[in-house]
Protein backbone atom coordinates (compact mmCIF):
# COMPACT_ATOMS: atom_id res chain seq x y z
CA UNK A 1 0.00 0.00 0.00
CA UNK A 2 1.50 3.51 -0.60
CA UNK A 3 1.43 5.76 1.96
CA UNK A 4 -0.23 8.49 -0.34
CA UNK A 5 -2.79 7.43 -2.96
CA UNK A 6 -4.18 10.67 -5.01
CA UNK A 7 -6.44 9.54 -8.20
CA UNK A 8 -8.32 11.87 -10.33
CA UNK A 9 -8.77 14.36 -7.74
CA UNK A 10 -10.42 17.39 -9.20
CA UNK A 11 -10.44 20.96 -7.18
CA UNK A 12 -12.39 23.98 -8.60
CA UNK A 13 -12.32 27.81 -7.28
CA UNK A 14 -14.82 29.63 -8.63
CA UNK A 15 -15.88 26.87 -11.04
CA UNK A 16 -12.27 26.73 -12.86
CA UNK A 17 -10.20 23.64 -12.00
CA UNK A 18 -7.08 23.90 -10.72
CA UNK A 19 -6.72 20.65 -10.10
CA UNK A 20 -7.94 18.83 -12.88
CA UNK A 21 -8.15 14.49 -12.44
CA UNK A 22 -4.26 14.41 -11.20
CA UNK A 23 -3.09 11.32 -9.89
CA UNK A 24 0.14 9.89 -7.94
CA UNK A 25 1.55 8.03 -5.37
CA UNK A 26 4.09 8.45 -3.21
CA UNK A 27 5.79 5.51 -1.25
CA UNK A 28 7.16 5.24 2.13
CA UNK A 29 11.03 5.36 2.55
CA UNK A 30 10.97 7.00 -0.60
CA UNK A 31 11.32 11.06 -1.25
CA UNK A 32 8.94 11.71 -4.09
CA UNK A 33 8.88 15.25 -5.52
CA UNK A 34 6.13 16.84 -7.19
CA UNK A 35 7.53 19.88 -9.64
CA UNK A 36 5.85 22.24 -11.30
CA UNK A 37 5.75 25.60 -12.21
CA UNK A 38 3.87 28.03 -10.47
CA UNK A 39 -0.19 27.89 -10.57
CA UNK A 40 0.52 24.69 -11.68
CA UNK A 41 -1.93 23.18 -8.66
CA UNK A 42 0.84 21.62 -6.74
CA UNK A 43 -0.28 23.31 -3.32
CA UNK A 44 -3.85 22.63 -3.95
CA UNK A 45 -3.02 18.93 -4.30
CA UNK A 46 -1.17 19.11 -1.31
CA UNK A 47 -4.02 21.19 0.65
CA UNK A 48 -6.20 18.49 -0.14
CA UNK A 49 -4.22 15.55 0.94
CA UNK A 50 -3.70 17.27 4.36
CA UNK A 51 -7.27 17.44 4.75
CA UNK A 52 -7.51 21.20 4.76
CA UNK A 53 -9.36 21.39 1.02
CA UNK A 54 -12.15 19.30 0.30
CA UNK A 55 -11.77 17.70 -2.71
CA UNK A 56 -14.42 18.30 -5.64
CA UNK A 57 -14.26 14.67 -7.12
CA UNK A 58 -11.39 11.98 -6.87
CA UNK A 59 -10.26 10.35 -4.07
CA UNK A 60 -7.13 10.58 -1.89
CA UNK A 61 -5.89 8.10 0.74
CA UNK A 62 -3.38 8.74 3.11
CA UNK A 63 -1.69 6.06 4.94
CA UNK A 64 -4.81 4.26 3.87
CA UNK A 65 -7.60 6.55 5.25
CA UNK A 66 -9.70 9.73 4.12
CA UNK A 67 -7.94 12.83 4.90
CA UNK A 68 -11.36 14.86 6.62
CA UNK A 69 -13.48 11.81 7.65
CA UNK A 70 -10.19 10.00 9.48
CA UNK A 71 -8.63 13.74 10.33
CA UNK A 72 -7.91 12.48 14.46
CA UNK A 73 -6.84 9.33 13.32
CA UNK A 74 -3.99 11.03 10.77
CA UNK A 75 -3.35 13.90 12.49
CA UNK A 76 -0.53 12.33 14.60
CA UNK A 77 0.90 10.67 12.14
CA UNK A 78 1.07 13.14 9.17
CA UNK A 79 3.60 16.09 9.50
CA UNK A 80 2.72 19.44 7.73
CA UNK A 81 5.18 22.34 6.28
CA UNK A 82 3.04 24.88 4.53
CA UNK A 83 4.25 27.38 1.98
CA UNK A 84 3.58 30.12 4.28
CA UNK A 85 4.93 28.90 7.76
CA UNK A 86 2.04 29.40 9.80
CA UNK A 87 3.77 30.72 12.63
CA UNK A 88 2.38 32.23 14.96
CA UNK A 89 4.88 35.43 14.97
CA UNK A 90 4.49 36.85 18.34
CA UNK A 91 5.72 33.77 20.08
CA UNK A 92 9.87 32.91 20.30
CA UNK A 93 11.43 30.39 17.94
CA UNK A 94 12.27 27.74 20.24
CA UNK A 95 8.75 28.50 22.14
CA UNK A 96 7.10 27.47 19.42
CA UNK A 97 8.61 24.32 19.09
CA UNK A 98 8.20 23.07 22.05
CA UNK A 99 4.70 23.98 21.98
CA UNK A 100 3.86 21.54 18.84
CA UNK A 101 5.89 18.99 20.13
CA UNK A 102 3.41 19.06 23.19
CA UNK A 103 0.81 17.87 21.04
CA UNK A 104 2.61 14.31 20.86
CA UNK A 105 2.76 11.20 23.13
CA UNK A 106 6.61 10.88 22.32
CA UNK A 107 7.77 13.44 19.77
CA UNK A 108 11.70 13.86 18.87
CA UNK A 109 14.06 15.53 21.27
CA UNK A 110 13.59 19.01 20.52
CA UNK A 111 17.43 19.87 21.43
CA UNK A 112 18.60 17.74 19.18
CA UNK A 113 16.17 19.38 16.32
CA UNK A 114 17.56 22.51 17.42
CA UNK A 115 21.27 21.24 17.05
CA UNK A 116 20.41 19.69 13.59
CA UNK A 117 18.69 22.59 11.99
CA UNK A 118 20.76 25.22 13.54
CA UNK A 119 17.64 26.86 15.44
CA UNK A 120 19.98 27.41 18.46
CA UNK A 121 21.13 31.18 17.29
CA UNK A 122 17.39 32.68 16.82
CA UNK A 123 16.13 30.70 19.62
CA UNK A 124 14.69 33.47 21.28
CA UNK A 125 14.15 35.53 18.45
CA UNK A 126 10.40 36.01 17.98
CA UNK A 127 9.20 34.23 14.64
CA UNK A 128 8.11 38.02 13.28
CA UNK A 129 11.90 38.64 13.37
CA UNK A 130 13.19 35.78 11.45
CA UNK A 131 14.73 35.73 8.30
CA UNK A 132 13.09 33.67 5.59
CA UNK A 133 15.14 30.66 5.58
CA UNK A 134 15.07 30.67 9.79
CA UNK A 135 11.30 30.48 9.16
CA UNK A 136 11.61 27.42 6.85
CA UNK A 137 13.94 25.79 9.09
CA UNK A 138 11.76 26.32 11.86
CA UNK A 139 8.43 25.47 10.29
CA UNK A 140 10.59 22.27 9.22
CA UNK A 141 11.43 21.10 12.71
CA UNK A 142 7.70 21.84 13.42
CA UNK A 143 6.70 19.20 11.04
CA UNK A 144 9.10 16.40 12.05
CA UNK A 145 8.84 16.81 15.51
CA UNK A 146 5.79 14.52 16.07
CA UNK A 147 7.75 11.27 14.35
CA UNK A 148 5.34 11.10 11.73
CA UNK A 149 5.34 8.11 8.95
CA UNK A 150 4.58 10.56 6.15
CA UNK A 151 5.81 14.24 5.72
CA UNK A 152 4.54 16.99 3.08
CA UNK A 153 6.82 19.92 2.81
CA UNK A 154 5.38 22.68 0.52
CA UNK A 155 8.47 24.35 -0.96
CA UNK A 156 10.91 23.70 1.69
CA UNK A 157 13.68 25.27 0.61
CA UNK A 158 12.28 28.28 -0.84
CA UNK A 159 14.43 31.85 0.25
CA UNK A 160 16.98 29.79 2.20
CA UNK A 161 20.31 30.24 1.67
CA UNK A 162 22.98 27.44 0.56
CA UNK A 163 23.91 26.39 4.14
CA UNK A 164 20.62 26.09 5.32
CA UNK A 165 19.35 24.02 2.07
CA UNK A 166 21.91 21.70 2.67
CA UNK A 167 21.14 21.28 6.36
CA UNK A 168 17.35 20.74 5.20
CA UNK A 169 18.34 18.01 2.45
CA UNK A 170 19.82 15.74 4.51
CA UNK A 171 17.38 15.78 7.35
CA UNK A 172 15.06 14.95 4.34
CA UNK A 173 17.74 12.41 3.60
CA UNK A 174 17.24 10.63 6.94
CA UNK A 175 13.73 10.32 7.13
CA UNK A 176 13.83 8.45 4.06
CA UNK A 177 16.57 6.16 5.31
CA UNK A 178 14.22 5.93 8.55
CA UNK A 179 10.99 4.86 5.92
CA UNK A 180 9.06 7.93 6.11
CA UNK A 181 7.52 9.01 3.03
CA UNK A 182 8.40 12.23 2.16
CA UNK A 183 6.22 14.64 -0.41
CA UNK A 184 7.41 17.66 -1.49
CA UNK A 185 6.93 20.17 -3.51
CA UNK A 186 9.35 22.24 -5.36
CA UNK A 187 9.86 24.15 -8.40
CA UNK A 188 13.55 23.90 -8.03
CA UNK A 189 14.81 21.63 -10.70
CA UNK A 190 18.40 20.88 -8.11
CA UNK A 191 16.70 20.19 -5.26
CA UNK A 192 14.34 17.20 -7.05
CA UNK A 193 17.20 16.62 -8.68
CA UNK A 194 19.24 15.77 -5.56
CA UNK A 195 16.16 14.49 -3.66
CA UNK A 196 13.80 12.82 -5.14
CA UNK A 197 13.25 8.96 -5.93
CA UNK A 198 10.28 9.93 -7.92
CA UNK A 199 9.64 13.15 -9.81
CA UNK A 200 6.18 14.09 -10.97
CA UNK A 201 5.91 16.62 -13.28
CA UNK A 202 2.76 18.59 -12.37
CA UNK A 203 1.06 21.31 -15.30
CA UNK A 204 -1.81 22.91 -15.81
CA UNK A 205 -3.70 20.74 -12.95
CA UNK A 206 -2.67 17.22 -13.76
CA UNK A 207 0.72 14.86 -13.69
CA UNK A 208 2.15 14.86 -17.23
CA UNK A 209 5.50 12.73 -16.85
CA UNK A 210 6.34 10.93 -13.83
CA UNK A 211 9.49 8.31 -13.29
CA UNK A 212 13.06 8.73 -11.49
CA UNK A 213 14.90 11.58 -12.07
CA UNK A 214 16.93 9.16 -14.73
CA UNK A 215 14.01 8.21 -16.32
CA UNK A 216 12.81 11.59 -16.74
CA UNK A 217 16.22 12.62 -17.84
CA UNK A 218 16.53 9.51 -20.69
CA UNK A 219 12.85 10.01 -21.92
CA UNK A 220 11.60 12.30 -23.98
CA UNK A 221 8.80 13.25 -26.66
CA UNK A 222 10.39 11.04 -29.44
CA UNK A 223 12.06 8.53 -27.20
CA UNK A 224 13.76 5.63 -29.22
CA UNK A 225 14.01 7.83 -32.62
CA UNK A 226 16.89 10.21 -31.87
CA UNK A 227 20.07 9.81 -31.26
CA UNK A 228 21.86 11.54 -28.35
CA UNK A 229 25.73 12.30 -28.66
CA UNK A 230 27.15 12.67 -25.47
CA UNK A 231 30.70 13.96 -24.89
CA UNK A 232 33.52 15.62 -22.73
CA UNK A 233 34.81 18.61 -24.73
CA UNK A 234 38.55 19.35 -23.27
CA UNK A 235 39.55 22.54 -22.56
CA UNK A 236 40.29 24.38 -25.71
CA UNK A 237 38.75 22.49 -27.88
CA UNK A 238 36.98 25.07 -30.38
CA UNK A 239 33.10 23.61 -30.62
CA UNK A 240 32.42 26.05 -33.24
CA UNK A 241 33.08 23.82 -35.88
CA UNK A 242 30.76 21.57 -34.71
CA UNK A 243 27.85 23.44 -34.47
CA UNK A 244 28.33 25.32 -38.03
CA UNK A 245 28.65 21.61 -39.32
CA UNK A 246 25.81 20.30 -37.24
CA UNK A 247 23.45 23.99 -38.13
CA UNK A 248 24.15 23.19 -42.47
CA UNK A 249 22.13 20.17 -41.30
CA UNK A 250 19.39 21.46 -39.91
CA UNK A 251 20.26 20.68 -36.32
CA UNK A 252 20.03 23.48 -34.27
CA UNK A 253 18.88 24.61 -30.56
CA UNK A 254 17.23 23.59 -29.08
CA UNK A 255 18.22 20.28 -30.41
CA UNK A 256 21.82 21.38 -29.91
CA UNK A 257 22.60 22.22 -26.01
CA UNK A 258 26.19 22.63 -24.97
CA UNK A 259 26.45 21.81 -21.44
CA UNK A 260 24.88 19.09 -19.45
CA UNK A 261 21.35 17.97 -20.08
CA UNK A 262 19.40 18.35 -16.78
CA UNK A 263 16.25 18.09 -15.30
CA UNK A 264 15.94 21.96 -16.16
CA UNK A 265 15.70 20.74 -19.83
CA UNK A 266 13.13 18.11 -19.79
CA UNK A 267 11.11 20.18 -17.35
CA UNK A 268 11.13 23.16 -19.80
CA UNK A 269 10.68 20.36 -22.63
CA UNK A 270 7.77 19.10 -20.90
CA UNK A 271 6.03 22.27 -19.43
CA UNK A 272 6.94 25.25 -22.22
CA UNK A 273 9.08 28.06 -22.16
CA UNK A 274 6.22 30.89 -21.92
CA UNK A 275 6.03 32.72 -19.12
CA UNK A 276 3.05 32.55 -16.79
CA UNK B 1 17.52 1.91 9.93
CA UNK B 2 15.15 3.29 13.19
CA UNK B 3 11.77 1.38 13.40
CA UNK B 4 8.75 3.39 13.35
CA UNK B 5 7.16 3.70 16.17
CA UNK B 6 3.71 4.86 15.16
CA UNK B 7 3.14 8.35 16.07
CA UNK B 8 0.60 9.02 18.76
CA UNK B 9 -0.88 12.15 19.94
CA UNK B 10 -0.66 13.43 23.47
CA UNK B 11 -4.02 13.46 25.73
CA UNK B 12 -6.52 15.60 24.85
CA UNK B 13 -6.19 17.28 27.60
CA UNK B 14 -2.31 18.03 27.78
CA UNK B 15 -3.05 19.28 24.20
CA UNK B 16 -5.66 22.07 24.94
CA UNK B 17 -3.77 22.96 28.52
CA UNK B 18 -0.62 23.53 26.06
CA UNK B 19 -2.29 26.13 23.55
CA UNK B 20 -4.52 27.77 26.52
CA UNK B 21 -0.68 28.47 28.13
CA UNK B 22 0.90 29.34 25.06
CA UNK B 23 -2.05 31.57 23.75
CA UNK B 24 -2.06 33.39 27.46
CA UNK B 25 1.80 33.94 27.27
CA UNK B 26 1.46 35.24 24.22
CA UNK B 27 -1.09 37.91 25.16
CA UNK B 28 0.36 38.70 28.66
CA UNK B 29 3.76 39.27 26.60
CA UNK B 30 2.67 41.64 23.90
CA UNK B 31 2.43 44.93 25.43
CA UNK B 32 0.01 46.54 22.73
CA UNK B 33 -2.24 43.82 24.32
CA UNK B 34 -1.47 44.65 27.97
CA UNK B 35 -2.44 48.15 26.94
CA UNK B 36 -5.86 47.23 26.11
CA UNK B 37 -6.60 44.69 28.96
CA UNK B 38 -4.86 45.88 31.58
CA UNK B 39 -3.50 49.48 31.23
CA UNK B 40 -7.27 50.75 30.25
CA UNK B 41 -9.44 49.23 32.56
CA UNK B 42 -6.68 50.32 35.80
CA UNK B 43 -6.92 53.99 34.26
CA UNK B 44 -11.07 54.06 33.39
CA UNK B 45 -11.37 52.76 37.51
CA UNK B 46 -9.15 54.95 38.82
CA UNK B 47 -10.14 58.03 37.10
CA UNK B 48 -14.06 57.24 37.59
CA UNK B 49 -12.59 56.16 41.37
CA UNK B 50 -11.01 59.38 42.24
CA UNK B 51 -11.46 61.93 40.09
CA UNK B 52 -14.89 63.64 38.88
CA UNK B 53 -13.65 64.48 35.20
CA UNK B 54 -16.94 62.10 34.35
CA UNK B 55 -20.00 62.65 35.91
CA UNK B 56 -21.37 59.50 37.92
CA UNK B 57 -24.83 59.38 39.55
CA UNK B 58 -24.52 56.76 41.68
CA UNK B 59 -27.91 56.33 43.10
CA UNK B 60 -26.23 56.32 46.96
CA UNK B 61 -23.28 54.22 46.30
CA UNK B 62 -19.76 55.15 46.46
CA UNK B 63 -17.99 56.15 43.55
CA UNK B 64 -15.91 53.14 43.56
CA UNK B 65 -18.47 50.63 44.68
CA UNK B 66 -20.40 51.64 41.79
CA UNK B 67 -17.82 51.94 39.22
CA UNK B 68 -15.95 48.54 39.97
CA UNK B 69 -18.02 46.07 38.17
CA UNK B 70 -18.57 48.32 34.97
CA UNK B 71 -14.75 48.42 35.18
CA UNK B 72 -14.75 44.02 35.14
CA UNK B 73 -17.18 44.19 32.55
CA UNK B 74 -14.70 46.57 30.38
CA UNK B 75 -11.75 44.25 31.47
CA UNK B 76 -14.04 41.20 30.09
CA UNK B 77 -14.93 43.34 27.04
CA UNK B 78 -11.46 44.24 26.08
CA UNK B 79 -9.95 40.49 26.39
CA UNK B 80 -12.83 38.60 25.22
CA UNK B 81 -13.54 41.04 22.18
CA UNK B 82 -10.86 43.03 21.12
CA UNK B 83 -7.75 40.76 22.34
CA UNK B 84 -9.10 37.85 21.21
CA UNK B 85 -10.13 39.44 17.89
CA UNK B 86 -7.12 40.98 16.83
CA UNK B 87 -4.84 37.34 18.14
CA UNK B 88 -6.98 35.61 15.80
CA UNK B 89 -7.38 37.37 12.53
CA UNK B 90 -3.32 37.82 12.54
CA UNK B 91 -3.13 34.40 13.23
CA UNK B 92 -5.54 33.17 10.49
CA UNK B 93 -3.69 35.67 8.44
CA UNK B 94 -0.55 34.41 8.96
CA UNK B 95 -1.54 30.78 8.35
CA UNK B 96 -1.39 29.65 12.17
CA UNK B 97 -4.81 28.10 12.19
CA UNK B 98 -4.24 25.79 9.43
CA UNK B 99 -0.70 25.16 10.46
CA UNK B 100 -2.18 24.04 14.19
CA UNK B 101 -5.32 22.43 12.68
CA UNK B 102 -2.43 19.83 10.48
CA UNK B 103 -1.50 18.76 14.19
CA UNK B 104 -2.82 16.94 16.76
CA UNK B 105 -4.66 19.59 18.38
CA UNK B 106 -7.01 20.30 15.34
CA UNK B 107 -9.33 22.83 15.19
CA UNK B 108 -11.53 22.22 17.86
CA UNK B 109 -8.90 22.01 20.20
CA UNK B 110 -7.55 24.85 18.66
CA UNK B 111 -10.71 26.68 19.95
CA UNK B 112 -10.96 25.76 23.74
CA UNK B 113 -7.47 26.55 23.87
CA UNK B 114 -8.10 30.13 23.01
CA UNK B 115 -11.35 29.99 25.31
CA UNK B 116 -9.07 28.80 27.80
CA UNK B 117 -6.76 31.34 27.57
CA UNK B 118 -8.90 34.11 27.52
CA UNK B 119 -10.52 32.83 30.70
CA UNK B 120 -6.86 32.71 32.36
CA UNK B 121 -6.07 36.32 31.26
CA UNK B 122 -9.52 37.65 32.71
CA UNK B 123 -8.51 35.77 35.77
CA UNK B 124 -5.23 37.82 35.98
CA UNK B 125 -6.97 40.98 35.35
CA UNK B 126 -9.56 40.50 38.04
CA UNK B 127 -6.83 40.11 40.63
CA UNK B 128 -5.48 43.27 39.09
CA UNK B 129 -8.68 44.83 39.13
CA UNK B 130 -9.99 43.62 42.46
CA UNK B 131 -6.58 44.26 44.31
CA UNK B 132 -6.07 47.82 43.10
CA UNK B 133 -10.49 48.73 43.62
CA UNK B 134 -9.92 47.02 47.08
CA UNK B 135 -6.95 49.73 47.99
CA UNK B 136 -9.12 52.46 46.99
CA UNK B 137 -11.98 51.28 49.13
CA UNK B 138 -14.49 49.06 47.03
CA UNK B 139 -16.71 46.83 48.96
CA UNK B 140 -18.23 44.40 46.97
CA UNK B 141 -21.52 42.43 48.14
CA UNK B 142 -19.82 39.03 48.52
CA UNK B 143 -22.78 37.39 47.75
CA UNK B 144 -23.12 38.06 44.69
CA UNK B 145 -19.84 37.68 43.78
CA UNK B 146 -20.47 34.07 42.26
CA UNK B 147 -23.53 35.49 40.47
CA UNK B 148 -20.84 37.90 39.14
CA UNK B 149 -18.80 34.84 37.70
CA UNK B 150 -21.57 33.80 36.35
CA UNK B 151 -22.34 36.94 34.35
CA UNK B 152 -18.83 36.80 33.54
CA UNK B 153 -18.67 33.46 31.47
CA UNK B 154 -21.67 34.72 29.81
CA UNK B 155 -19.93 37.77 28.76
CA UNK B 156 -17.37 35.56 27.75
CA UNK B 157 -19.28 33.70 25.63
CA UNK B 158 -20.80 36.49 23.91
CA UNK B 159 -17.80 38.43 23.16
CA UNK B 160 -15.55 35.94 22.29
CA UNK B 161 -18.01 34.48 19.70
CA UNK B 162 -18.23 37.91 18.05
CA UNK B 163 -14.18 37.95 18.10
CA UNK B 164 -14.28 35.29 16.52
CA UNK B 165 -17.01 36.57 14.00
CA UNK B 166 -15.49 39.13 12.80
CA UNK B 167 -11.95 37.68 12.78
CA UNK B 168 -12.71 34.88 10.70
CA UNK B 169 -14.81 37.39 7.72
CA UNK B 170 -12.60 40.55 7.93
CA UNK B 171 -9.28 41.33 6.76
CA UNK B 172 -6.54 41.30 9.56
CA UNK B 173 -6.21 44.94 9.50
CA UNK B 174 -10.00 45.59 9.12
CA UNK B 175 -10.01 43.80 12.31
CA UNK B 176 -7.27 45.56 13.92
CA UNK B 177 -9.01 49.10 13.33
CA UNK B 178 -12.87 47.41 14.22
CA UNK B 179 -12.12 45.61 17.04
CA UNK B 180 -10.52 48.60 18.62
CA UNK B 181 -13.39 51.16 17.51
CA UNK B 182 -16.12 49.21 18.58
CA UNK B 183 -14.37 48.70 22.19
CA UNK B 184 -14.38 52.55 22.52
CA UNK B 185 -17.73 53.07 21.43
CA UNK B 186 -19.20 50.15 23.59
CA UNK B 187 -17.05 51.87 26.48
CA UNK B 188 -18.57 55.19 25.55
CA UNK B 189 -22.03 54.75 24.91
CA UNK B 190 -22.77 51.25 25.41
CA UNK B 191 -24.52 51.12 28.52
CA UNK B 192 -21.36 49.32 30.26
CA UNK B 193 -19.84 52.17 32.72
CA UNK B 194 -22.83 54.17 33.08
CA UNK B 195 -26.11 52.27 33.26
CA UNK B 196 -28.33 52.29 29.81
CA UNK B 197 -31.18 54.11 31.62
CA UNK B 198 -28.64 57.18 32.25
CA UNK B 199 -27.76 57.52 28.88
CA UNK B 200 -29.53 60.01 26.74
CA UNK B 201 -32.49 59.77 24.81
CA UNK B 202 -32.40 56.79 22.01
CA UNK B 203 -28.76 55.73 23.36
CA UNK B 204 -30.78 54.39 26.50
CA UNK B 205 -33.12 52.05 24.89
CA UNK B 206 -30.15 50.84 22.15
CA UNK B 207 -27.67 49.83 25.21
CA UNK B 208 -30.51 48.10 27.06
CA UNK B 209 -30.00 45.65 24.09
CA UNK B 210 -26.54 45.52 23.39
CA UNK B 211 -24.37 43.01 24.95
CA UNK B 212 -22.39 45.64 26.62
CA UNK B 213 -24.97 47.05 28.36
CA UNK B 214 -26.55 43.51 29.58
CA UNK B 215 -22.90 42.76 30.63
CA UNK B 216 -22.67 45.86 32.81
CA UNK B 217 -26.03 45.44 34.02
CA UNK B 218 -25.62 42.50 35.23
CA UNK B 219 -22.09 42.65 36.96
CA UNK B 220 -23.55 45.85 38.98
CA UNK B 221 -26.73 44.06 39.75
CA UNK B 222 -24.41 41.24 41.41
CA UNK B 223 -21.84 43.16 42.92
CA UNK B 224 -23.93 46.29 44.14
CA UNK B 225 -26.31 43.92 45.81
CA UNK B 226 -29.41 44.82 44.11
CA UNK B 227 -29.59 41.59 41.93
CA UNK B 228 -29.01 40.30 38.55
CA UNK B 229 -31.70 41.43 35.84
CA UNK B 230 -33.69 38.71 34.21
CA UNK B 231 -33.30 40.36 30.61
CA UNK B 232 -29.94 40.78 31.06
CA UNK B 233 -28.88 37.21 31.24
CA UNK B 234 -31.49 36.62 27.89
CA UNK B 235 -29.92 39.39 26.59
CA UNK B 236 -26.30 38.13 26.84
CA UNK B 237 -27.74 34.34 25.72
CA UNK B 238 -29.75 35.40 22.65
CA UNK B 239 -26.20 37.28 21.50
CA UNK B 240 -23.83 34.27 22.19
CA UNK B 241 -26.05 32.36 20.22
CA UNK B 242 -27.05 34.48 17.69
CA UNK B 243 -22.74 35.35 17.35
CA UNK B 244 -21.62 31.63 17.61
CA UNK B 245 -23.85 30.78 15.39
CA UNK B 246 -22.63 33.55 12.71
CA UNK B 247 -19.40 32.55 13.56
CA UNK B 248 -19.61 28.85 13.10
CA UNK B 249 -21.38 29.48 9.48
CA UNK B 250 -19.09 32.10 8.46
CA UNK B 251 -15.45 31.66 9.81
CA UNK B 252 -12.81 31.22 7.31
CA UNK B 253 -9.83 29.10 8.52
CA UNK B 254 -7.84 30.81 5.39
Amino acid sequence: MPALSVDRLVKRYDGRAVVDGLTLTAASGQVTAVLGPNGAGKTTTIECCEGLRKPDAGTVRVLGLDPHADAAALRPRVGVMLQDGGLPSGARALEVLRHVSEMYASPRPVDELVERLGIGSFARTSVRRLSGGQRQRLALACAVVGRPELVFLDEPSAGMDPQSRHAVWALVKELRADGVAVVLTTHLMDEAESLADVVHVVDHGAVIASGTVSELLSGGSDAGNETTVRFTAPAGLDLAELTKWLAERGVTDPAVTVGRRTLEHVFLDLTGRHLR
Amino acid sequence: MTAIVPSQAAPAWRRVAAQAAFETRTILRNGEQLLVTIALPLFLLVGLARTSIFELDTAGATRIDFATPGVIAVAVMSTAFTSQAIATAFDRRNGVLRLLATTPLGRGGLLAGKVLGVLAVEVVQAVVISVVALGLGWRPHAAGIPAALGAGLLGTAAFTALALLIAGVLRAEGVLAVANLVLVLLIAGGGVLVPPDRLPGPLADLATWLPSGALGEAMRGALLGGGVPVLSIVVLALWTAAFGWSAARLFRWQ
